[in-house]
């Protein structure tokens, strides 16, 4: 009997022929390297992926990916994708974006994309800093950063992106490392497969104008003690020891010692993704360091309908309701009169 | 009692009222009936800004004014021979458009010391010497209403809602119309609320009763249908036909209209209209912003949609970046700008023609656009059509430019067949072509061609970045740079082989040639039409197409004298044209008022020109 062999893609499918222009040691290449490897199993023909950014270091992202693409303009990638999904959803629709351009200039889409709830992935490379204008913060740097812009250091608040995002009825939200391509490739096959808009946050490190500044998560001395890798169902366990743990004291989060104090595993909280209710999801957003190790993983992965699949689910019923089944039907009808 | 019936040939009605009376649906119904009965007509509704401007007072008058005759009509007129006022405010903003003589009818009940004072008379107009002159009906609508609706159970406060409808009574007798248009439409629209639909009804009956038995209308009168060519006839309003016209295209066209657009007054009914008929595979995204409605249409286009955004001057200002955005990646989108009165918020309601400038030149850096204009409400079905073919085929921007006045004014359309309109053929790239490349251009327009993600083999890159000529990838090499501004202005200038030549009215020779583009054709055809029977030296040339101007524009400017650019604006294609053929002399005649041309005001100011 034949076997109808489907053409296996690789990583290499979806390279182009163009010089990667991002600073040596950027955290991009790590990130472009993660999606074309995931490229080639998210089951998906290359003619029917799209890649679609605004303006910034990230956005030049389409430029190197073997796919369908489009470098639209600065904060409105969402706006583009949406066009693109809704005109054909039968496209797989990532939209990739920085703090900059999803926060700044682009924050009014961003929350607009999230309360549609349109069946897209969009990676936001969070660097905390503007990469492509040289140096100036960006709405998620830290509070007294000093920079170009800010040579007194910044008195602006900084927002963070998935309490944003949560803010806005975002149905899925996870945080990501750009030196941990292995659990961000899991993450980025999973936001493909949910239906509905995925935020992936990759905290992604800006080599020249921001360097090392996620390093006290990432760094490999601390990473164990910092990073709380959440997983659905399973208990929120972290550090070097595997002994540290979230519990829930009144209506705040707590950092446990498992074994001390009487705490047992049985007392730490299981992480539930799927919960409709976003309290505990954002309150896990929230965990900052030096209190709380970061957390990590997929923090929220509701069900609920698309808005791509809405607008053509009412299109399909208004087909069974039509009156009028062509332009000069609907011209020839209501009151008319010959002459 | 039967009473005299008298024949006239052209009559304009202007109703007005509080801007919560009615006013608009008063006169939509009286223009419908009147089409419907085979007259020519040309409505102009004017509206203030506020949903509910302050009762009473001048600020919130709402008007309706059609022209209707058993003649040709291109425009709503001038002053009126009838003026239905239902409060003080309502006389007082429109009696320096009464004709002498002519007929004002008043809804007495609303003449009370408050009422009159509180529009700005300080005395009672229907009492002291203001309305000397005229004939005068002093009607106790609101009174009459209320007991016309007696027997229908309906709220209290519904009772007197109905007058709108015993006004219009009163002028459907006045001018010997059936009330079975309107009557239909009432049952559609309150087939919910059957009793609110029966107060209408009997208000109207009630109307229409009232004139036919009193004493102080004297005749009424019978405006003959016009000699219009023979076919099948509906009203049409502009942002009605402007998404028809939409429709039609991409229906000839085998595309999915994807309209991208954020509410803005006067354009908000185009997306109204194309909501209604999601079964022609019409996605319409009400988006978050300006921009986002047109950068999502951008996304559709991409994607291989018919993509459409609708705004008006300053929602245009905001979608600058994107229109430019789909010029650099060539890529079609019909930008309708419905232009209201600028700059900034400006006239919100009221009409003009001031974003020509910005349509054609209003982009960072190089970047050329195609820019038409629709001249009345009915050919707002045309040019839409044409803007979709243009976008497609020559793969660009279009700028289709309406304006307040034709987007809601109506009169009769001959309803076209779109079969009898010219094939649209969207320049997609096919799968399997080995030589194809993104900035591959064809000879003729010089287009690229359209890549739909989901064509196998032809995965591409584009973006705002300058391309590389044939690849389409990134390029900052100098020349290309130059090469790449050059192309995509002549892909532009090229249009002009592909639209039709420019044509004028009237004497070739004469004295004086008058210019107009876009909303003001009716205007001045009118003006002009009307010189020319009394043997004047004087032509009208219209322009549809502003950027590129159509090949013999120069050839028909070198046949006349004198050149008149007539615009509702300070003077903005006559700096296109000063531009663009400098051979030429142009005189100006400019009005900036957010109301359309006059006739009397433009045949004085042509006559002075023609003897200067």
């Amino acid at each position: 009997m034949e076997h109808l062999v489907k053409e296996e893609l690789t990583f290499r499918d979806f390279e182009t022929d163009q010089d990667v222009r991002w600073c040596p040691g950027c955290g991009d290449y790590a990130i472009l390297k993660s999606v074309q490897k995931v490229m080639p199993v998210i089951g998906k023909e290359k003619e029917d992926i799209v890649f679609i950014s605004g303006i910034g270091c990230s956005s030049r992202f389409p430029y190197y990916m073997n796919t369908y693409g489009f470098h639209t303009i600065h904060g409105r990638a969402p706006a583009f994708a949406t066009g693109v999904k809704l005109a054909n959803p039968n496209l797989s629709v990532w939209q990739v974006t920085g703090d900059g351009d999803a926060l700044a200039i682009g924050g009014n889409h961003y929350i607009h994309v999230l309360r549609r709830n349109i069946d897209i992935n969009i990676l936001l490379f969070n660097n905390e800093i503007y990469g492509l204008t040289k140096g100036q913060f960006s709405p998620t740097s830290q509070t007294g950063i000093k920079t170009k812009s800010s040579p007194q250091g910044t008195v602006d608040r900084s927002f963070n992106p998935g309490k944003l995002a949560l803010g806005a009825e975002a149905n899925f939200f996870a945080r990501v490392i750009d030196i941990d391509p292995k659990r961000m490739s899991e993450v980025m096959i999973e936001s493909e497969k949910h239906k509905g808009t995925s935020l992936i946050e990759i905290l992604q490190n800006c080599i020249i104008f921001n360097d090392k500044v996620f390093a006290n998560v990432t760094a490999k001395d601390v990473k164990l003690d910092k990073q709380l890798w959440l997983k659905h169902g399973e208990p929120m366990i972290f550090g070097a020891d595997q002994n540290k743990g979230i519990i829930l004291n009144g209506l705040k989060l707590e950092v446990v010692t498992i074994g001390e104090n009487g705490i047992t595993e049985a007392d730490i909280l299981v992480h539930d993704a799927y919960c409709e209710d976003n309290t505990l999801h954002n309150m896990l957003i929230s965990m900052a360091i030096p209190e709380f190790p970061v957390a990590f993983g997929i923090i929220r992965q509701v069900k609920g309908a698309s808005f791509d699949e809405n607008v053509w689910n009412q299109i399909a019923e208004e087909k069974t309701n039509a009156k009028f089944n062509s332009v000069d039907e609907l011209m020839n009808s209501g009151v008319t009169w010959e002459i | 009692m039967s009473k005299k019936v008298e024949d006239i040939d052209q009559v304009v009605i202007k109703f007005a009222g509080d801007s919560g009376d009615g006013m608009q649906l008063t006169g939509t119904q009286f223009s419908n009936t009147t089409a419907f009965i085979g007259n020519d007509l040309a409505t102009f509704p004017d509206f203030p800004a506020e949903i509910r401007a302050p009762q009473g007072t001048v600020a919130g008058v709402s008007g309706f004014k059609i022209q209707f005759g058993s003649n040709r009509v291109f425009s709503p007129g001038d002053e009126a021979d009838i003026l239905i006022a239902m409060n003080p405010a309502a006389l007082l903003a429109n009696i320096d458009w009464i004709k002498d003589r002519g007929t004002i009818i008043v809804d007495s009940d609303n003449f009370k010391i408050k009422d009159f004072e509180k529009a700005g008379y300080k005395s009672n107009p229907l009492e002291d010497e203001t309305l000397a002159g005229y004939n005068v009906i002093e009607a106790p609508i609101t009174k009459l209403t209320k007991e016309s609706v007696a027997d229908c159970e309906i709220e209290n406060k519904f009772r007197s809602r109905s007058k709108n409808m015993f006004a219009l009574g009163i002028v459907y007798w006045l001018f010997s119309r059936p009330l079975k248009v309107t009557e239909d439409y009432l049952d559609v629209k309150f087939g919910k609320v059957p009793e609110i639909a029966k107060a209408n009804k009997q208000a109207l009956k009630a109307g229409y009763n009232y004139a036919l038995t009193v004493e102080l209308l004297p005749s009424s009168y019978k405006v003959k249908a016009a000699s219009l060519p023979a076919g099948k006839y509906r009203s049409i309003m502009g942002n009605e036909a402007t998404a028809w016209g939409l429709m039609a295209a991409a229906e000839r066209a085998d595309l999915n209209i994807f309209l991208g657009t954020y509410p803005i007054t006067p354009a908000s009914d185009i997306l109204h209209e194309l909501s209604k008929y999601k079964n022609f595979n019409i996605v319409t995204l009400q988006a978050e912003d300006e921009i986002a409605g047109i950068c999502a249409a951008i996304g559709a286009s991409f994607a291989g949609s018919l993509a459409v955004t609708s705004t008006s001057g300053p929602g245009l200002a905001l979608k600058g970046e994107a229109i430019g955005l789909a010029m650099m990646t060539e890529l079609p989108i019909v930008v309708i700008d419905v232009q209201r009165g600028g700059p900034s918020t400006g006239l919100p309601t009221k009409t003009e023609q001031s974003d020509l400038l910005q349509s054609v030149y209003g982009r960072n850096g190089e970047s050329p656009v195609i820019v038409i204009a629709a001249s009345t409400p009915s050919n707002c079905f045309d040019f839409a059509y044409m803007a979709a073919k243009l976008a497609v085929e020559h793969m660009t921007p279009v700028i289709l430019l309406s304006d307040g006045f034709i987007a809601n004014g109506a009169e009769p359309w001959k309803i076209k067949s779109t079969a009898t309109m010219p094939d649209i053929n969207p320049a997609f790239a096919e799968e399997g072509d080995a030589d194809w490349s993104p900035y591959v251009r064809s000879e003729d327009k010089l287009n690229r061609t359209w890549a739909k993600p989901g064509t196998k083999g032809l995965e591409h890159r584009i973006g705002g970045l300058e391309k590389q000529a044939i690849t389409g990838n990134v390029s900052y090499d100098p020349n290309n740079h130059e090469e790449m501004v050059k192309v995509r202005a002549e892909k532009v200038a090229r249009v002009a082989n592909f639209i039709p030549e420019l044509e004028f009215n009237g004497d070739e020779n004469a004295d004086l040639l008058v210019v107009g583009w876009g909303g003001t054709y009716g205007g001045l055809h009118t003006a002009v039409s009307s010189m020319l029977t009394e043997e004047k030296s004087i032509a009208h040339a219209h322009f549809n197409f502003i950027n590129p101007l159509p090949k013999n524009t120069a050839e028909v400017f070198a046949k006349f004298k004198k050149i008149v650019v007539c615009e509702l604006n300070n003077g903005q294609f006559v700096k296109l044209l000063q531009s663009e053929l400098p051979q030429f002399d142009y005189l100006q005649y400019n009005k900036i008022q957010g109301l359309p041309f006059s006739k009397g005001q433009l045949m004085q100011e042509f006559n002075n020109l023609i003897e200067a």
